[in-house]
């Protein structure tokens, strides 16, 4: 590991119980600023709830999380509300507010959260939406947009925050084939930018030259790590490549 | 005196009724609508003694009937807190028939009226109040500018139909002697025994306030929809 470069998250030994079911069974990993980090593994094996435990939207059962290095402690409300602040989330299904258009969806937490006044907000969302590509669209409310682009809306808002750290939970992953990409792309594009990240996907393909470490989730941990040319080259012998392998073969992709 | 002369010279006391009977149903429906939110807020996120509460409110004001709680309160609550007021304290305070009925149908409407936000909360989707946490939204915040504005528009039909059975039931608070759309009829028809005229008359006004109220509601609906949905 790269010492000049800042540990911005650092997570320790989560655990998670629901419903009686242990998903997750003791975490760990820790994300360098401008890093991307990939998860991967089959449904169910615990993607979804670490990247909801890691911004306490399920709050762990056990275990610590840093952010630049001082400890989240989750229990006191105004600390968890700025600590969320900082650390964005993309949902597999947007969860755009669909009683407002692109442009509040982006600007709401800025004036309501932020306290930011209503001209500036709106100015700060419109310069986001540009970003991800939608500075024709602030007018649409989400029931008039595509899927990508109520992702690539939804990529907006957590920008507009200045997250340290953004969590992407399947970003793609309900949406149609030929959308993908122009969501893809602009995930590529923060990537490249520097933006620290955690995504969960199955669109290896895409995001591997990006990455430098591949985290496999099953069970509930993290059963093999490592750069992708370790973990998925030809003669590797990881349930990570057979999974990738099995996942190509399925969708096809590059 | 035939049929016609008796609704023409019943008309303009008893069309004052319908001042007094849209007062009573504003004043519910609105008592209805700030009591009724934060029940059906409390029902959905509350902790369990909150919704314990609220389950508890809702079970007696929908379990009793208006005419019960009408007699109940007019009579009973407020004519004991005279009574207290005066001997204790020597204050003199007379609480009117429509007050009772105001406060009563409102305390009604609002067990049913939780229901009908209760259920329009829980119509949308989840991922609204993780999506507005995840932005460093605290949960009443989210609530209130993410949740509502649109459990309130899911709510409107629902409300409309409440709107329409609170003015019907209305009428029942002519037995506490309120001035309104039926109790003047009441008092014209017993004394010109010109029933089947009159009483058709407080039917259509009662139908025309319906229709008016409903149709502005449907106006409003319309209004606030979100561009996208159908309907």
């Amino acid at each position: 590991m790269n010492n000049n470069v800042a540990t911005v998250l650092q997570i320790t030994d989560i655990h998670k119980v629901l419903g009686g079911k242990e998903i997750l069974r003791g975490v760990s990993m820790t994300v360098d600023k401008g890093e991307l980090k990939i998860l991967i593994g089959p449904s169910g094996g615990g993607k979804s709830t670490l990247l909801q435990c890691i911004n306490f939207l399920l709050p762990p059962d056990q275990g610590r999380i840093f952010l630049d290095g001082s400890e989240v402690h989750f229990h006191k409300k105004a600390e968890l509300y700025r600590y969320r602040q900082q650390v964005g989330m993309i949902f597999q299904d947007f969860n755009l507010f669909d009683h407002l258009n692109a442009l509040d969806n982006v600007s709401i937490a800025l004036r309501k959260v932020k306290k930011i006044h209503k001209a500036e907000a709106g100015d700060r969302a419109y310069h986001e939406l540009e970003r991800v590509g939608l500075s024709d669209k602030t007018d649409l409310y989400p029931a008039e947009l595509s899927g990508g682009q109520k992702q690539r809306v939804s990529i907006a808002r957590a920008l507009a925050m200045d997250p340290k750290v953004i969590l992407l939970d399947e970003p793609t992953s309900a949406l149609d084939p030929e959308l993908i990409g122009e969501v893809l792309r602009v995930i590529v594009d923060l990537a490249r930018s520097g933006m620290t990240m955690i995504m969960a996907t199955h669109q290896i393909g895409y995001v591997k030259s990006l990455t430098n470490e591949i985290l496999f989730m099953e069970n509930g941990r993290i059963i093999e790590h490592g750069p992708p040319e370790k973990l998925l080259s030809a003669d590797a012998d990881t349930r990570c490549r057979g999974f990738c392998e099995m996942l190509k073969d399925l969708v096809r992709e590059p | 005196m035939d049929a016609f002369t008796a609704i023409i010279d019943a008309l303009p006391y008893i069309l004052k009724g319908t001042a007094v009977t849209a007062g009573i149903v504003i004043g519910a429906m609105v008592l209805g609508l700030i009591a009724g939110i934060p029940m059906a807020v409390g029902q959905v996120y509350g902790n369990r003694p909150v919704r314990f509460m609220v389950g508890v409110y809702v079970w007696f004001f929908r379990g009793v009937p208006v005419l019960v709680l009408l007699f109940l309160v007019y009579f009973g609550v407020f004519g004991f807190i005279e009574i207290k007021l005066r001997s204790g304290y020597g204050i003199y305070i007379n609480f009117s028939p429509f007050m009772a009925a105001c406060l009563v149908m409102g305390m009604v409407s609002a067990a049913y009226q939780s229901q009908i936000f209760r259920g329009a909360i829980q119509a949308l989707p989840q991922g609204q109040l993780k999506a507005a946490s995840a932005l460093g939204m605290s949960d009443s915040m989210a609530i209130r500018t993410i949740i509502l504005p649109q459990a309130l528009r899911i709510a409107i039909p629902a409300w409309s139909n409440e709107f329409s059975i609170v003015l019907k039931d209305s009428a029942v608070a002519f037995v506490l002697g309120t001035t309104e759309i039926m109790a003047r009829t009441h008092f014209v028809a017993s004394r010109t025994y010109q029933h089947l005229p009159l009483y058709l008359l407080a039917g259509v006004l009662y139908f025309i306030l319906t229709w008016m109220g409903v149709k502005a509601l449907l106006k409003l609906e319309h209004k606030v929809r979100i561009p996208g949905y159908s309907n």
